[in-house]
């Protein structure tokens, strides 16, 4: 069996345990969270596993479609949060919310995040080195924060700093089912559309003139990619906001069990994603704050240092990935 | 033949960096492409391949590579570009199977043909005891012999190379060459560029001279590589002497 298949099948696993463990941990105590009374059975059916479900769909989601833009732009810096998809799928989300549209929500999340999706993969398949890819979505960011900032100052309902506040620092709080599903419908056609695009994506290994040369369909891969990971980061960000670096961190702490290869690591990055964001949700709740930490917090209390590790390792390679 | 050019001109940028070249390879020939620094030999490799815009004709295994896809066009002719990448890590082995894409192969999932060709591909370069090592575990020498041996495991009839031998120290080089020469044996049409005139000569059927787009000299290299066409070329008089075997260039 192969690295990656052990990977997979291990994080399948981690999966798992993590799910259940959500819903056994929680601010309540709960002796056995199978139990038939009513109130565990609302507190753990109704609350803890609708939110679980979603943080592993939101991480897988991430996870996948860092690996898939790590992949297209040869670039183990690039995920949706950097690259600003995630911003410009909450900007589409929140002028729907803004401007009482809120069932349009999803579908403008989708398509802002395929306008940043086209924009970024447009301005940085040529991009020469990391460091220059990623100051493209450091762009894309700034200015979907401005843009998010300038619509709830003039949306007409009130209380826009909390909204700020909730779209731009991620959550999964009170989640449902619905939000769930809708996450997974996005995250199941996005991560179709990667899946197909993977040989493209090994063949990039050679980079973009040699993986012509062997027969890679490029335009192909890069429209599956660029569609599959706004799919992805659309429902992901229409459900909990932006979330940073999990499509960084994921793939990363892959490549040291499952290897290099960018087709091999989409499905154990989605694995590990998933399992990642669940593991910080069951932390947010348990850390004894007055008010609960946002998950994007901690998402990028764990995910920013790990960027950074990884842009200072690649600058002591003179910057070349 | 199995890569002929007629007539073909390239225009970048408003300059035409290739101006009317013709030129054959056929079935079991090296032809080298010598000159300058900007002579036009690599937009003459891509334009041959199909891959940039051109005026003229070209036949790549009976047909027009600018009206084929990229999967038929890899059947066809294997391409080393000047720079060959490995962006991620993997190992020489997956990096060699890449080779193997048009046959609709993944490094994970070889066919027994697609492993025959690896292996061949991996024995022809002196890879096999590397063959598990991760791209960033071995030498400059060794990467360039793994990189053309993605190239020789396409098993394309045409194989084109933009400068193969840069950078590599002189039995890293001879080492190419004879791969060259061995495919060459088996068959294989071979297209290189190289500024190592003397391996150029010493290992192919025939030259061609290029200058600022245009064809200066061409033919067995004894013949066409004279002084006065490397002073046309190169701005410096040279001349090829024969060395046992071997052939060297000696500049003024």
């Amino acid at each position: 069996m192969s690295a990656s298949r052990i990977t997979s099948l291990g994080l399948l696993g981690l999966s798992f345990v993590a799910l259940v463990a959500a819903l056994w941990l929680g601010p309540t105590p709960l002796a056995d969270p199978f139990a038939a009374d009513e109130a565990t059975r609302t507190i753990v059916w109704e609350i803890r596993f609708p939110r679980a479900l979603t943080a592993w769909i939101v991480g897988a989601a991430l996870g996948v479609s860092g690996a898939a833009l790590q992949g297209l732009l040869r670039n183990p810096l690039a995920d949706s949060g950097v690259l600003g998809l995630s911003g410009f799928a909450a900007l589409g989300a929140v002028l729907a919310f803004a401007f009482g549209f809120a069932v349009l929500a999803p579908a403008m999340a989708l398509l802002f995040a395929l306008i940043a999706s086209i924009a970024v993969t447009a301005l940085g398949w040529r991009a020469r080195g990391p460091a220059s890819l990623a100051l493209i979505g450091v762009g894309l960011s700034s200015l979907a924060g401005g843009l998010i900032a300038l619509a709830l100052n003039l949306a007409p309902n009130p209380g826009a700093l909390a909204d700020l506040v909730n779209w731009t620092l991620g959550s999964v709080e009170a989640r449902s089912m619905q939000d769930a599903m809708l996450a997974g419908g996005f995250l199941a056609v996005g991560a179709a559309l990667i899946f197909v695009a993977a040989r493209g994506l090994q063949a990039l290994t050679l980079g973009e003139e040699a993986a012509a040369a062997i027969g890679a369909n490029l335009p192909r891969t890069r429209f599956l990619v660029v569609l599959g990971a706004a799919a992805c980061t659309g429902g992901a960000t229409a459900v909990a906001g932006i979330i940073g670096f999990v499509g960084i961190a994921a793939p990363h702490l892959v490549r040291a069990l499952a290897g290099h290869d960018p087709a091999r690591l989409l499905l154990p990055s989605a694995l590990a994603g998933g399992a990642l964001l669940v593991c910080a949700d069951i932390a947010v709740r348990l850390l004894p704050t007055d008010t609960e930490l946002k998950l994007g917090v901690a998402a990028a209390l764990i995910g920013g240092p790990v960027f950074a590790l990884i842009a200072a390792r690649l600058a002591a390679r003179g910057g070349d990935a | 033949m199995t890569l002929s050019l007629s007539n073909v001109s390239v225009k970048l940028g408003g300059s035409r960096v290739v101006d009317g070249v013709s030129l054959d390879v056929g079935a079991g020939e090296i032809v080298a492409l010598l000159g300058p620094n900007g002579a036009g030999k690599t937009s003459l490799m891509r334009a041959a391949l199909g891959v940039l815009a051109c005026d003229g004709q070209i036949t790549l295994g009976g047909a027009d590579p600018r009206k084929l896809n990229a999967r038929q066009r890899a059947l066809r002719a294997a391409y080393l570009p000047q720079r060959p990448q490995s962006i991620w890590p993997v190992s020489v082995e997956s990096l060699v199977a890449l080779g193997r894409f048009a046959y609709g192969a993944a490094p994970d999932r070889l066919s027994p043909p697609d492993q025959a060709a690896v292996d061949a591909a991996l024995e022809m370069c002196a890879l096999t005891v590397l063959r598990a090592r991760g791209m960033d575990q071995i030498s400059g020498g060794e990467k360039a012999r793994a990189h053309l041996a993605r190239a020789l495991a396409q098993q394309a009839p045409v194989l084109v190379l933009d400068e193969p031998t840069a950078g590599l120290d002189p039995a890293q080089a001879l080492s190419v060459g004879d791969v060259l020469r061995a495919h060459a044996a088996n068959g294989g049409a071979v297209l290189f560029s190289t500024h190592d005139i003397a391996l150029a000569a010493s290992i192919s059927d025939r030259v061609v001279l290029l200058r600022a787009g245009k064809v200066l000299a061409e033919g067995p290299p004894l013949e066409a590589l004279s002084p006065d066409a490397l002073a046309a070329a190169f701005g410096r008089r040279g001349r090829l002497e024969r060395v046992g075997n071997a052939i060297a260039a000696v500049f003024e």
